[in-house]
């Protein structure tokens, strides 16, 4: 049996080596795509938690719309708080707290540190800022809702509607990368059929003998199966090592470190991803190649 | 043993039915000729018998299985209790003698023990002891045929299709061929076999059944070809 299967492998070198490269190449597609869409689902999480709205008041150099009357005074601020305070608002708020121009100056140095911009900035550029923390970060719009009409506020700002281009973007490259494995995964299914097709042609006369004489369907099956199970377990585990070693050395060996305050994907998520990638890619193969056969089979 | 009630097969595309409401009865223990000009529907009768096809009408018993209703899973274990020969003889190129032989047990699951043993019995029952490591192309025609029928009786089937079994092969040669059929028959096992030749059905004064157009027009005990009496 086992002779048989290594015999049908080395007949079909060329298919073989093709199979096990597209289903390399897009099982490493499908893993990597996982593994994003993990990432993305735990940056949620974390930076959804962290995530503040901010309330910009005007500054001299703010635009005419938002603030007709120039730079915000001490009574705008006044109110801002008063409102924060307010029985209405208060409930929902953790805590505030105040950045005035010299701290969001002193901040925009420290983020720009070594960019031209930060020479041309000047602190009565930066908006002041009330930075305000809710318990419930999905109810910035009351924040909004109060703020808006109150001139000197230039903008109320929530800071998840940076994080979600981000996470748009990570995801549409999720996605993209999930369609470029799915079309080459059905490619692979038709490599397999095509493979096990041939197989069965070149054994036609022994498939003729083994009818006649009455083997059952399934010991006749499963030589040819075996073959496109084991090429696409070749390629299964290929992609599921190069996902261990981009977890193990791109993930957490450069990007960690250079990203040291981000929680990223690590080795135990790859662990669950990968036993799928190998399951999904031996179903395949047998489903294929199970399919290709039964042709032959026809009494 | 085999039972055939008002079978039709009609194939697409043609006109006139293969067969055309055959009835046929073969009893446990026969040796039945099969005679008929090309095209009378021999082969048909041979592949329904063998459940390679469905009548279109018409009942096909076999050893006691209904053919026509039986399920294509069980196809397979139906035909272990067939042996089948052919004009091409249908050998595996690359295995000897004896791993043809071996191969057809393999394939039905027979343990490796039994396989020992069996294998040269049958061979040795076929006058091939000898040959058991050779390969088929270095066999004579007579020699691949005894191969074939040693495959075909290797797992004491009970009934023996033999379809054109001495088509290729010449007088004397068949002549050793129908021998060995006729042995196999006295053991017990039920022959049927369709031909075109003369002088073997002639010479072998057994049960004939002529198929013309589809139709049995003759069915004769011990008779010729072509000759009554």
């Amino acid at each position: 049996m086992l002779s048989e299967v290594a015999q049908g492998l080395k007949r079909n070198l060329a298919m073989v080596i093709s199979i096990v490269l597209v289903t390399f190449i897009s099982l490493t597609f499908v893993g990597t795509a996982s593994l994003l869409q993990l990432q993305i689902g735990q940056m949620k999480n974390y930076w959804y938690e962290r995530a503040q709205v901010a309330v910009y008041l005007c500054t001299e150099v703010s635009p005419e719309a938002a603030c007709p009357r120039g730079a915000a005074t001490e009574e705008v601020k006044a109110e801002v708080i008063q409102r924060l305070e307010s029985t209405t608002l208060a409930p929902f708020i953790e805590e505030y707290y105040f950045e005035d121009n010299q701290q969001a100056f002193a901040n925009f140095q420290e983020q720009f540190a070594g960019n031209a911009v930060a020479q041309y900035v000047k602190p009565e550029q930066l908006n002041e800022t009330f930075w305000v923390n809710l318990y419930d970060p999905n109810q910035s719009p009351i924040l909004t809702e109060s703020f808006a009409g109150l001139a000197g506020v230039e903008e109320v700002r929530d800071q998840r509607s940076y994080l979600d281009q981000i996470f748009s973007i990570l995801n549409t490259a999720s996605l993209v990368a999930i369609s470029i494995a799915a079309l080459m995964l059905f490619s692979s299914v038709l490599l397999i059929s095509t493979t096990i097709r041939l197989s069965a042609f070149s054994r036609r006369r022994e498939l003729g003998i083994m009818r006649l004489v009455g083997a059952s369907n399934f010991s006749i099956q499963l030589p040819f199966i075996l073959e496109g199970v084991v090429a696409a377990l070749i390629g299964s585990v290929l992609a599921g090592l190069t996902v261990l070693v981009l977890i193990q050395f791109f993930v957490q060996g450069f990007l960690a470190e250079s990203l040291p305050f981000t929680s990223f994907v690590g080795l135990s998520d790859g662990m669950l991803v990968v036993p799928l990638l190998i399951a999904a890619g031996v179903l395949l193969a047998a489903v294929a190649s199970g399919l290709a056969i039964r042709r032959y089979l026809k009494i | 043993m085999i039972s055939l009630q008002k079978v039709t097969k009609k194939y697409k595309g043609t006109p006139r039915p293969a067969l055309d409401q055959v009835s046929l009865e073969i009893d446990k223990g026969e040796f039945v000729f099969l005679v008929g000009s090309s095209g009378s529907g021999k082969s048909s009768l041979m592949r329904l018998m063998l459940r390679e096809d469905v009548p279109n009408s018409g009942s096909v018993h076999v050893l006691g299985e209904n053919l026509v209703g039986l399920p294509a899973r069980r196809v397979p274990f139906f035909r272990r209790k067939l042996g089948v020969v052919f004009q091409d003889f249908r050998l595996l190129p690359n295995k000897t003698v004896s791993e043809n032989v071996a191969f057809s047990l393999q394939v039905i699951g027979k343990s490796e023990g039994f396989i020992q043993q069996a294998v040269p019995d049958v061979l040795g029952m076929v006058g091939l002891a000898e040959k058991a490591d050779r390969l088929p192309n270095e066999l004579s025609g007579g020699e691949q045929q005894r191969v074939a029928l040693a495959r075909a009786i290797v797992n004491k089937p009970a009934i023996l299709l033999a379809d054109e079994p001495t088509g290729n092969l010449d007088p004397t040669t068949s002549e050793g061929i129908m021998s060995l059929l006729n042995s196999i028959n006295l053991a017990g096992t039920t022959v049927v076999m369709a031909t075109h030749d003369f002088s073997i059905v002639n010479r072998m004064k057994k049960r004939v059944v002529e198929l013309s157009h589809g139709q049995v027009v003759r069915d004769q005990v011990s008779g010729g070809y072509g000759v009554k009496g």
